[in-house]
């Protein structure tokens, strides 16, 4: 039995792949990832702007405890079909790492499964390979941290 | 006393992970880091001194001044390249299940 969660990254390359089943069926999946209220729940950040729509944008905003800006992303739409599949850019603001580009497929597996498909090409290898070795670089702790707490709270 | 302190330890600090950002593209003295950040000097050369002791950083001496950048052998290593990076999707996509799993019952 594998992890659920797949990354698959080639030596050399400037792409990787993320793969992920869900135990929920492909309607709700899809919702996490266009619901702001949602998005921020697991994300850990807070949306200021999510357009779901071709050539729409979206910014993420991510805050310490003393309220200064720890995390700030944004990016564009380029494609957008419900249920199906998102395509967009992403670009975490004042680091080395530039802009990504993501195809997103969203698939049912069953009437209460599904799968997500990620497929993230950077400008070049060595920016790819830093971003791989710098997980712990975009305040994520943090962002896990304030996440456990709002989900202790749905329960 | 010059305890080799422990990585993980040294990348739990947000400040910290934000100095290893910094210089992963260029070195820079820790006057140019300390400027980026609101915390007193002395507070950000404690920062530089824990990552040097784990190696996460190092120093070279040009003139009069020092300059900090990420030892990108030492980063491999405590990264494992690829099981970090891993786990934290798995965490996030763990949280986006649970969340929509309530979401679901709630409705």
């Amino acid at each position: 039995m594998g992890h659920k969660t797949q990354i698959n990254a080639e030596d050399g390359k400037q792409d990787l792949v993320i793969t992920r089943e869900f135990d929920l069926p492909l309607e709700l999946l899809f919702k996490a990832y266009v619901e702001p209220e949602i998005v921020e729940q697991w994300m850990g950040t807070t949306v200021l702007k999510l357009e779901n729509k071709k050539h729409g944008s979206y910014q993420f905003e991510t805050s310490d405890a003393q309220g200064h800006v720890v995390f700030r992303a944004n990016g564009v739409i380029h494609d957008f079909s419900p249920n199906q599949n998102i395509t967009r850019t992403f670009e975490m603001e004042n680091t080395p790492f530039g802009v990504q580009l993501e195809f997103l497929d969203f698939e049912k597996l069953t009437d209460h499964t599904s799968k997500l498909n990620m497929h993230t090409i950077y400008e070049s290898v060595a920016l790819r390979d830093q971003v791989l070795q710098l997980p712990f670089a975009q305040g994520i702790n943090m962002a896990h941290n304030r996440l456990e707490d709002i989900v202790s709270q749905l329960k | 006393m010059n305890l080799r302190r422990d990585v993980f330890q040294a990348i739990a600090d947000p400040t910290r992970r934000a100095i290893l950002l910094l210089v992963a593209s260029q070195s820079m003295t820790a006057g140019a880091i300390a400027s980026h950040f609101d915390t007193a000097r002395p507070t950000v050369s404690k920062h530089l001194q824990i990552l040097t002791e784990c190696e996460l950083l190092e120093h070279e001496q040009h003139g009069r001044a020092i300059y900090y950048h990420t030892n990108a052998k030492q980063m491999k290593e405590v990264a494992d390249f690829i099981e970090p990076f891993r786990k934290l999707w798995d965490d996030r996509f763990n949280k986006l299940e649970t969340i929509m799993n309530a979401y679901k019952t709630r409705k």
